[in-house]
This record gives C-alpha cells, sequence and structure tokens, in this order.
C-alpha cells in the first residue's frame, strides 16, 4: 500500500473543486461555483480544465484511434468490426485500403480476420474505420489480448515509454488499440507471453510509482530464469 | 421499543460491500443489509438488438432483479415472477435519473442483480448494489443511488426493515395491525427521490417523518458507497 | 472478442508443446476453493471458486409424496440457472440447453453413486418422504463451470441440515442438527481435448477451442466405480481416448478429494 501514490480518486456526485476559476472538462460538470464529478475516478489537476481519468469503463471511440478489431459481418458494401465499443465499426469499401473488384467482399477481409483500423468518424448509430493509412492491415499471426481500454495510455507511457520498454526486452513487436486490444509478435510464443505478463503487470497497477522500473526488473528477472 | 436485533430506530444492519465481485462482467458489486444480499453485474453500453429497441436519443437500462431459489424460506421455483418484474421495473426507474443516458444512444446497459440471501428490503440492497456496479463500471453518472425501506412497526418509525419486523403484527384498539413497508430510494447529489413505494396503513403526517427518517439513513448509505468505491485494492482490473 | 483466430493458434501450438497460456501443465487445475455455509436461508450451501470461476449451490428441503414406482425413497432435483450476472453469453429466460445439460449430469452423478441415501429419507411409505433441491448459481464464468458445479453441488449438500418439522409440514427457519445421509468421496470431472491433447480445468478461451469433452461421476469407496459420464463437443473420439481419458479423469479425481475439503 505504501508504494501507491496518493491519487485524488471521486465518485459521481461528488464535488471536486468550489473555487470559482477552476472550468469543468471531461468527466465532470459545473453546478453553480462546483465542480462536480460525473464519473468513477482519479482527478486531472495538471490545468484549470479539471478532468476525471476514469479507472474502468467499456472504449468510447474518438475519431483518429487506432483499434484492433474482429470482423463479424459482411454486407454488399462493407465488414462490420467488433472494436468492443457501444456499437459496431463499419468499414466501407472506400476505406478497406484495398482495391476492390471482386463482388465477394471475403476475399479480402473475412469474418474473424483481426484489422488494424483507425476510427474515420463516429456517428449515433456507428462508427466509421479506414484503413487507408499506412501500416493499417490485417494481423495474421501473434497474440491478442485484451485489457481495460483506460489502461492503454499506462501501458503506452509517456511518448511510448512503456511499450518501447517491452518491444526492446522481449524483441516482440507490439501494437496497443486504444480499445485495449493489444497485438503481440515475436519471433518465438515465449517472447509474445512475457511481453503479455509484463502488459498485464502494468495494467493491473496503475497506482504504482516508478512502473518503468519495476517492469525492467520484472522482465530481466524473468530472462534470467530462462537461463537457468 | 426495543427492536428484535437490537437495533435502534434509526439503524440500518450491518453493511457488508464491495466492488469487482464479478471479473467477467464490466462492472460488479455486492451489497448486504444483515441477511439481504444482492450481487450485482452490469454488462454495456452495449450493442442492442433488436434494433427496434434502439432510442437514437438516448441509452437503455434495462435491470433483471430475481431471487435465488435458495434465498427464501421456501424454495422458489426459478424464473421470473409478477413479484421479480414489478422490482426489476422499478429499479430500472430508482437508477435512470442518475445516468447519463444521453451519451450512448442507441446502445444499451444491462444491470442484473442476484439476491442470494433474502431477509426483506432484497430492492434497496439490490438498487445499492447496482449504483455501485455502475460506478464500477465506469458509466457515467450525475450521482450516486441509495435505497433503504422505512417501516411503521405498531407506534414506531424504524429504517432497514427484517423479515421478521415484516411479519410483525399488533393488536391496537382491537384492531390487527401489520408493519407497513416503505421502501425508499435518494440520489446522492440532487437529495431526490427516485424510488418510492408503500404498503400498510399509515398517516400523511407519519409518511413525511418516515421519508425524512429514509434520508438520513439513504445519506449514510451513500457514504458508504463512495468509501467502497475508493478503496484502492479495488481500483484494478 | 475474446478468442480470436490469431490467439487460437498460438494456444494451439502451445498446447503441442504440453505448455498452456496461464503457464499451468496440461491436467493442473487452478486453485479451488471451497466454502460452506455462505446463505442463511438454504438448508446447507457452498460457494466454490475454481482460479476466477465461481459458483454458488444451495440446497433446500421439502416434504412430499414420494414417486409411485420408489414408494420408500426420497426424491432429488437438480436444477442451475445460468443467470445474466455470470457471462455476458447468459441471457434472461427459459433455461438454456447447456444448463439443462449441466444440471442432468450433476443429478446423475449425486443419484447414481447414491451420494444421498434416498431410502433414508422416507418419513412413512408411499405417503410422506424428503424432496431434495439443489438449485446452482454459476456467479463468475471464466471457464470449466462443469466441475466447479459439481463440486459446489456436493459441498452443499455435505453443509446441509434437516429443517424442523411438525409431521407432514417443514418448519422452515428452524433447523435441526441432523445432517443429510450421505455417503463419502463423490466427485465429477471433466477432461477437454484441446487439439491433440487432454487438458483439465480450461479458462474460457481455452473451453471454447476445445473440440471436446468428457465428464465422468466417481465414487472412491472400497474400490473406485463410474457413475455417469457425458461426452461433449462437436469432435468424436477414440476408443483409445476414451480409454485414456476415463484413467486420467480416475486419478485426478482421486487427487482433488484428497486435496480439497469437501
Amino acid at each position: 500500500m505504501e508504494e501507491e501514490k496518493a491519487r485524488e480518486i471521486v465518485v459521481p456526485g461528488e464535488t471536486i473543486e468550489n473555487r470559482k476559476e477552476f472550468i469543468a472538462g471531461e468527466g465532470t460538470r459545473k453546478e453553480g461555483n462546483e465542480i462536480v464529478a460525473e464519473r468513477f475516478g482519479v482527478v486531472d489537476r495538471s490545468t484549470k480544465l479539471l478532468k476525471v481519468i476514469p479507472l474502468s469503463g467499456v472504449y468510447i471511440p474518438r475519431k483518429g484511434n487506432t483499434v484492433i478489431g474482429q470482423v463479424i459481418d459482411i454486407t454488399f458494401n462493407g465488414w462490420f468490426v467488433d472494436i468492443r465499443a457501444p456499437h459496431l465499426g463499419f468499414l466501407t469499401i472506400a476505406e478497406c485500403g484495398k482495391r476492390v473488384i471482386k463482388e465477394d467482399l471475403s476475399e479480402y477481409y473475412k469474418v474473424k480476420d483481426i484489422l488494424l483500423a483507425k476510427v474515420k468518424s463516429v456517428k449515433t448509430r456507428s462508427i466509421e474505420l479506414t484503413m487507408k493509412e499506412r501500416g493499417l492491415k490485417k494481423l495474421d499471426e501473434g497474440l491478442i489480448i485484451l485489457v481495460n481500454p483506460t489502461r492503454v495510455p499506462r501501458i503506452i507511457g509517456r511518448a511510448g515509454s512503456m511499450v518501447n520498454l517491452i518491444k526492446k526486452e522481449t524483441n516482440t513487436t507490439i501494437v496497443v488499440g486504444q480499445n485495449g486490444v493489444i497485438w503481440i509478435k515475436g519471433k518465438n510464443v515465449e517472447n509474445e507471453l512475457l511481453a503479455k505478463k509484463a502488459i498485464e503487470l502494468v495494467s493491473e497497477k496503475p497506482f504504482i510509482e516508478g512502473l518503468t522500473e519495476k517492469v525492467k526488473e520484472f522482465l530481466e528477472n524473468e530472462k534470467a530464469g530462462w537461463k537457468k | 421499543m426495543k427492536r428484535p436485533d437490537g437495533r435502534s430506530n434509526e439503524e440500518f444492519r450491518t453493511v457488508e460491500a464491495r466492488v469487482d465481485v464479478v471479473s467477467r462482467a464490466d462492472g460488479s458489486a455486492l451489497f448486504a443489509f444483515g441477511n439481504s444480499k444482492a450481487i450485482v453485474s452490469v454488462y454495456g453500453p452495449r450493442q442492442l438488438y433488436p434494433q427496434h429497441l434502439q432510442n437514437p436519443e438516448r441509452c437503455l437500462l434495462r435491470c433483471y432483479y430475481d431471487l435465488a431459489s435458495f434465498s427464501v424460506p421456501e424454495r422458489k421455483r426459478p424464473g421470473p415472477t409478477r413479484r421479480s418484474i414489478e422490482i426489476s421495473y422499478v429499479m430500472t426507474k430508482a437508477l435512470e435519473p442518475a445516468i447519463k443516458l444521453e451519451a450512448f444512444p442507441n446502445s444499451v446497459i444491462d444491470v442484473y442483480a442476484l439476491i442470494i440471501d433474502s431477509d426483506a428490503s432484497t430492492r434497496c440492497a439490490a438498487i445499492n448494489a447496482a449504483s455501485l456496479a455502475l460506478a464500477n463500471a465506469g458509466v457515467p453518472m450525475k450521482e450516486l443511488v441509495s435505497a433503504v425501506s422505512v417501516g411503521k412497526l405498531g407506534n414506531e418509525l424504524v429504517v432497514d426493515l427484517t423479515k421478521e419486523e415484516e411479519d410483525f403484527k399488533v393488536i391496537k384498539e382491537g384492531e390487527e395491525q401489520k408493519t407497513t413497508d416503505i421502501p425508499i430510494a435518494f440520489l446522492s447529489r440532487s437529495k431526490k427521490i427516485s424510488l418510492l413505494q408503500l404498503d400498510g396503513k399509515i398517516s400523511a403526517e407519519e409518511l413525511f417523518k418516515a421519508i425524512e427518517l429514509g434520508k438520513k439513513a439513504c445519506l449514510k448509505i451513500s457514504k458508504i458507497q463512495e468509501r467502497t468505491l475508493k478503496k484502492i485494492k479495488n481500483i484494478k482490473k | 472478442m475474446e478468442v480470436t483466430n490469431l490467439t487460437k493458434k498460438r494456444i494451439e501450438e502451445l498446447i503441442a508443446r504440453n505448455k498452456r497460456l496461464d503457464g499451468r501443465s496440461l491436467l493442473e487445475f487452478r486453485k479451488i476453493f471451497v466454502e460452506k455455509g455462505v446463505t442463511k436461508k438454504a438448508e446447507g450451501s457452498a460457494r466454490v471458486r475454481i482460479g476466477n470461476t465461481e459458483v454458488i449451490a444451495g440446497v433446500k428441503l421439502n416434504l412430499t409424496e414420494p414417486f409411485q414406482d420408489t414408494p420408500d425413497e426420497g426424491a432429488l432435483a437438480v436444477n442451475v440457472e445460468f443467470f445474466p450476472i455470470g457471462s455476458e453469453k447468459f441471457e434472461p429466460g427459459p433455461p438454456s440447453v447447456e444448463a439443462v445439460e449441466l444440471a442432468r449430469i450433476i443429478d446423475r452423478i449425486i443419484r447414481e453413486s447414491h451420494f444421498i441415501n434416498l431410502k433414508k429419507l422416507c418419513i412413512k411409505k408411499g405417503e410422506l418422504v424428503w424432496m431434495v433441491f439443489i438449485d446452482v448459481y454459476p456467479i463468475n464464468d471464466d471457464g470449466n463451470l462443469i466441475d466447479a458445479s459439481i463440486i459446489a453441488s456436493i459441498a452443499a449438500l455435505k453443509d446441509a441440515v434437516f429443517p424442523a418439522r411438525e409431521e407432514d409440514k417443514v418448519k422452515y427457519g428452524e433447523l435441526t442438527k441432523q445432517r443429510l445421509p450421505l455417503n463419502d468421496s463423490v466427485i465429477g470431472l471433466t477432461l477437454y481435448k484441446l487439439g491433440q491433447k487432454f487438458i483439465f480445468d480450461p479458462t474460457t478461451i481455452e473451453e471454447e477451442i476445445s473440440q471436446a469433452r468428457i465428464t465422468v461421476g466417481m465414487s472412491y469407496r472400497k474400490k473406485e466405480f463410474i457413475h455417469a459420464i457425458q461426452k461433449g463437443g462437436e469432435t468424436p473420439l477414440s476408443e483409445e481416448e476414451i480409454k485414456e481419458a476415463i484413467k486420467i479423469i480416475i486419478k485426478k479425481g482421486k487427487e482433488i478429494l484428497n486435496k480439497i475439503n469437501l
């Protein structure tokens, strides 16, 4: 418990601040002079714009997010993709990143295929996806793991520091979808499993100080165990 | 008057409250008043089918309350009853005003409440657990919801009835008087009432007093809910 | 999205090398945890956890007329309810085929092993007997609900006492100290086939990609006996595989009975 940072955790309906100069940001509302939490989470006081950073919850898509999803249905003009959001993602032929000449769209992406895509736009009933950018593709090989989407920023780390550390130490390629779907590809399964363990460690302990060091230590210990 | 279990009139039973009790759910909680114990799972906001149920303006909230077959003196046959259908409905209405349903048009949030042990006031335990589970699921909410039952036992107003108290009868002026049961839920911040039911016999003045008593208890319960959510060991998944 | 083709392929590769995603060996169970007396209203109850999987079972007794073909025996009824609390895959409504199958597996294991001495539940031949209800509720599904439910049912029976009785009426809420007439050492376990290997205690992901399973209910008294079998899953098994599976299960059953406090 001692190693855990004293964080300001709030519950819905709780007053975060009653001084006038503060502004209600994400996860909060203004009620008179008071700023009130609208989600269970940690208060972000880095600016006057107060936010509540949620500690749990399903993935809420945003334009520009990189996501990993699974094709669950094919229509005449595109693919329905499960991205763990309150709505399905939809990938149109125009956005699929391939020159489509055949009528049968399963020639390009089949049901159950795993796609690395981006959110193009968010509408009330559907989420439009695109695969037209470089690097967006169907994922063929590797390990897929799921984490709570609220943990994604911690897993990526400041300027990618955490995920880069794990990649380097485990000799793997890792793509972290904003929707909490993570793709790990290594030279062998052992490396992928080690990366998985490290990611789970980060995901389970978002409050610990010096997490990067702990992860490094963990990976070194595990690898030392292999050599024995 | 002393209550059968020695509590004062304003005292609810020992509360047991925990979150993250069902790892598979998006959010979950356990809440118990003594031997009335509810486990609640929240799934969503998630896709809603069939499509005709979708509302383009807001998320649908569905509650589903039931008693485990072994949670009552004589085994209950599995499956919904008229009673459980009604409770599921009033539970939905008790929770709806606290949730920012407009944030998720065309989706659904499912709230499942299973009573694994019962000793009256189970709907209140279920509402308290559901409020915890919704917050635990990260659902955007304006405030929490807290519920308690208030009863009129003879001439006394008491909080959080047990089954024994619910079944209590007194003879007054030659007339048999049964306990009046008043389940009530308050929103933690606006202090508005989102559940109010009553069966029995009570004067308007006494009812107003009962509501006051319920309010006091609900505010205490909302503090317990707040503490439960904030326990750091609960904040991981 | 829990089970993707990619992960499935990885799990199968690992299994082929006698390894599993969570680091267990093929025939290794997660930690089993049994807690009795978890609800006050039931005459007997138990909570069983296997890893994150959790099941609660409760026993209720009432008095009834015996069935005509067994006038001197009590009655047994097992019910499993997949209440939607435990998985996004469970839906409200009438019992699913899976729930009915599981209830019947438990029923057969308990009945055929004579775990409950039903004759001793007879109060007056042809007129009045005890009826034992076992109700099972999965609270959290993280795989292997079958074994968790079987163990929870057995533990709840062991926890149960008779309620007080006045003539042909049960005095609910008033419990005696008298335990149910039970025999000992009964258990049922399930072996899953994944790729070309057998595994015990699958997680939900492993369960979903396994092609076949076989559940065996057994008793270990002077000798080991098999009382109930259920072969499930879409793939058939060879005779050799069945024989091997049964041997593995009998061995594991003994081991687990010795390890957990049932």
